[in-house]
């Protein structure tokens, strides 16, 4: 967007507020839907509309301008739209809201295709380098086609690579162009020694990110999975030099990336592909067995079990009680279980349900802890000390969460 | 009811309680503010414009308020103005006499990045029997002077800010909001245009001095009219030329359009689809100018397209 003054301000932070009305035992498989209501006692009606779809029939104007005020905010109107398609009840939506659900809706559709053509020019980029491109999370949904793509909103393309090929593949990329977006020398030293990935890229005439990652968790953090185990297991896509995680691995990543990315601002679309990826593969016969088996080798039980329960409370994802059980001694104390409900569930959703200043202090609670699961705790002084000195706000893209 | 007809009461109750929903045209846009100097403007400025009791469909939500800070302390520091689209703050707090343009930018930042139902083109729109005059512009090029010029002379005002192109039938939708003027145009309007009502004056903005136009009664009330387009012209002021029109090359035209459009990447095949089709129906041209007379007699004695077979 050009020049007009209020078009140049950064894009809104996609995020959410909402709040879990109680707390149910998740590991003894007894967990019940609950209505989350705000602090202020407001439903999210967001989540009973992504939940059961049909509760839609029943929504005055001034329920569906909170459902898409909370949708805006979360940037999951698009996604919103794919679930009332996919219900079959566009019919039963008012005129003038499905105009605002279709105009979004074909956004985001035309932008997938820029996702798209921006995934051939980095396989082009890298066919020199003559190994297989492993695409992640939205780009990986997207090209290989399943129900998590539909309506999703996102802007990096993400890819996978051997570590041992990151510097080859770093060369090749700042040969055809594409460029590190402007970053000190220290966030270039954080990115390099510390983190999971590349400093983000940008091709120079174009405008979609590219995040190229050696692991799907910083190598400094608590848990740290062995991206050879991914590599080996990922599967190619038919007819194309490109390839994906296997089943399994794409919803641990996902889990993973919901509970320890620090995107913040994106919680509820990471929670709505967990769902979806869980909905779609888990009609696999040995899906569940294999996924904690999964989880269990590499090292990500935790955010699975947290995963696994924001995402049966909160959108409904069939979770079989086995898995809770299998999983239970995964679980964190009691206490911090209650508390990361809380605060998950009042960042997730933004909007008039949930205080600001709450929200705000949530937020940065979730932030610390993040920051906290990330590196040990003497890198992390050292990591704050300078930030604070230097009067960055943040380094880990991601960590932003305003 | 129209806002002027709201008791100053009532429309201040409500803006400082749940907030109050003004029909501009093509959205609905939720004020809510308990700053008082701001409900006044607003009341002047948003005069014919149809208030709602709220309860239904809403596009923008949009809250001015003071900011307080930790504990209000920031209360007591600054008097300061601070507008929320939600919980998304797209400015930096500003003083407090600077609120009505921060209203005004946030609505138009809700436009711009928050909808897509139209393609979007930073220009002012004006229409004379029916046939629209697109006016894009960069700021600073004397497009809103232009526009407050022509909305006073004969001309109904679409928009100051905003072409909103539908992409179904190319015709644009009216969205008749203040304009602002800026600087030496604040006066220079006010000699030209006694009758039109312009709110204070605001110094100091990045911009320098703004102040607001509301929009003729005539135009607000012709809101849900369309229009189609028939001229797009690239207005430069220049001081001391003579007012010319030069006729612009189609492609060079779109171009400058598309650069001019906020989301005519995100629309795709359909924002290329729009535009194109409504560049091969206009007369293009540059125009410099800088007398308002020169540009009125100019503008207003510009060719209509011919229909293309």
């Amino acid at each position: 967007m050009p020049w007009a003054c209020w078009a140049r301000y950064r894009s809104p932070p996609r995020a959410a507020s909402a709040h879990l009305a109680a707390v149910s035992t998740f590991s003894d498989g007894s967990a019940r839907l609950r209505a989350p209501a705000g602090l202020m006692g407001r439903e999210l009606l967001l989540l009973r509309a992504l939940r059961e779809p049909r509760a839609m029939h029943g929504f005055a104007l001034g329920e569906w301008d909170l459902v898409l005020r909370q949708a805006r905010g979360t940037g999951t109107v698009a996604r919103l739209c794919a679930i009332v398609q996919a219900a079959g009840m566009f019919g039963a939506v008012p005129a003038r809201v499905r105009e605002r659900l279709e105009t979004e809706h074909a956004a985001v559709t035309q932008h997938h295709q820029l996702i798209r053509w921006e995934v051939t020019r980095v396989r082009r980029a890298l066919a020199p380098v003559g190994m297989p491109l492993i695409l992640l999370k939205g780009a990986a949904y997207l090209l290989a086609d399943l129900p998590a793509a539909r309506g999703r909103n996102f802007s990096d393309v993400d890819v996978l690579v051997p570590r041992d090929r990151l510097l080859v593949v770093e060369e090749t990329l700042l040969e055809q162009g594409w460029e590190f977006t402007e970053l000190t020398a220290y966030d270039q030293r954080y990115y390099r020694n510390w983190s999971h990935e590349l400093p983000p890229m940008i091709h120079k005439h174009r405008n979609v990110i590219l995040d190229v990652h050696h692991n799907i968790l910083p190598p400094t953090g608590r848990l740290r999975p062995d991206p050879r185990l991914l590599l080996e297991a990922a599967r190619p896509l038919p007819g194309l030099p490109l390839s994906v995680l296997a089943p399994g691995d794409m919803v641990l990543h996902s889990a993973c990336h919901l509970l320890q990315s620090g995107e913040l601002d994106h919680s509820l679309r990471d929670l709505i592909d967990l769902d979806s990826l869980i909905r779609h593969f888990c009609s696999e016969g040995d899906f569940w067995a294999g996924l904690v088996a999964r989880a269990g080798a590499l090292g990500v039980r935790r955010p699975l079990y947290y995963g696994l329960r924001f995402a049966e409370r909160l959108l409904g994802t069939p979770v079989p009680a086995e898995v809770g059980r299998a999983l239970a001694h995964a679980a964190p104390p009691r206490a911090v279980c209650v508390v990361m409900d809380v605060l998950f569930t009042d960042t997730l959703v933004r909007g008039p349900s949930v205080h600001y200043w709450w929200r705000r202090f949530a937020l940065a609670l979730l932030g610390i802890r993040h920051h906290w699961l990330r590196m040990p705790p003497l890198l992390l002084v050292r990591h704050l000390l300078h930030k604070a000195l230097t009067g960055h706000r943040t380094v880990a893209r991601g960590t932003e969460t305003e | 009811m129209k806002l002027g007809e709201l008791a100053p009461r009532d429309v201040a109750d409500r803006m400082k309680g749940q907030g109050l929903d003004l029909d501009t045209g093509p959205f609905v846009v939720r004020i809510e503010t308990p700053i008082t100097d701001l409900v006044d403007e607003i009341r002047s400025l948003y005069h014919d414009f149809p208030a709602d009791a709220g309860g239904g469909l809403v596009d923008f939500h949009v809250a001015v308020r003071r900011p307080a800070g930790p504990f209000g302390v920031r209360r007591w520091l600054r008097r300061q103005a601070i507008a929320y689209l939600d919980d998304i703050r797209p400015f930096e707090p500003l003083p407090i006499h600077m609120a009505v343009p921060m209203l005004e930018s946030s609505i138009n930042w809700c436009a711009a990045n928050q909808t897509n139902q139209y393609v979007m083109i930073h220009a002012a729109v004006l229409e004379r029997r029916g046939s629209a005059l697109v006016l894009p512009g960069i700021t600073g090029a004397g497009k809103s002077t232009l526009c407050a010029s022509l909305a006073y002379r004969g001309w109904r005002l679409l928009s100051d800010e905003f072409a909103l192109i539908q992409p179904a039938d190319g015709q644009i939708a009216a969205w008749p909001r203040p304009i602002s003027l800026k600087n030496v145009s604040i006066d220079l309007i006010r000699g030209w245009a006694p009758d039109a009502c312009i709110g204070k004056s605001v110094p100091n903005t990045n911009k320098g001095t703004i102040a607001y136009v509301r929009p003729p009664s005539e135009s607000v009330r012709r809101a849900v009219d369309r229009a189609i387009p028939a001229w797009v012209v690239f207005p430069t002021f220049e001081k001391g030329a003579a007012g010319r029109l030069t006729p612009l090359p189609k492609a060079r035209a779109f171009f400058r359009l598309a650069d001019c459009s906020f989301n005519y990447q995100a629309l795709g095949i359909q924002g290329f689809q729009t535009l194109s089709r409504m560049i091969s129906a206009c007369n293009t041209f540059e125009f410099r100018y800088s007398s308002l007379d020169d540009a009125l007699g100019l503008l207003g004695a510009l060719p209509l397209p011919s229909p293309r077979s």
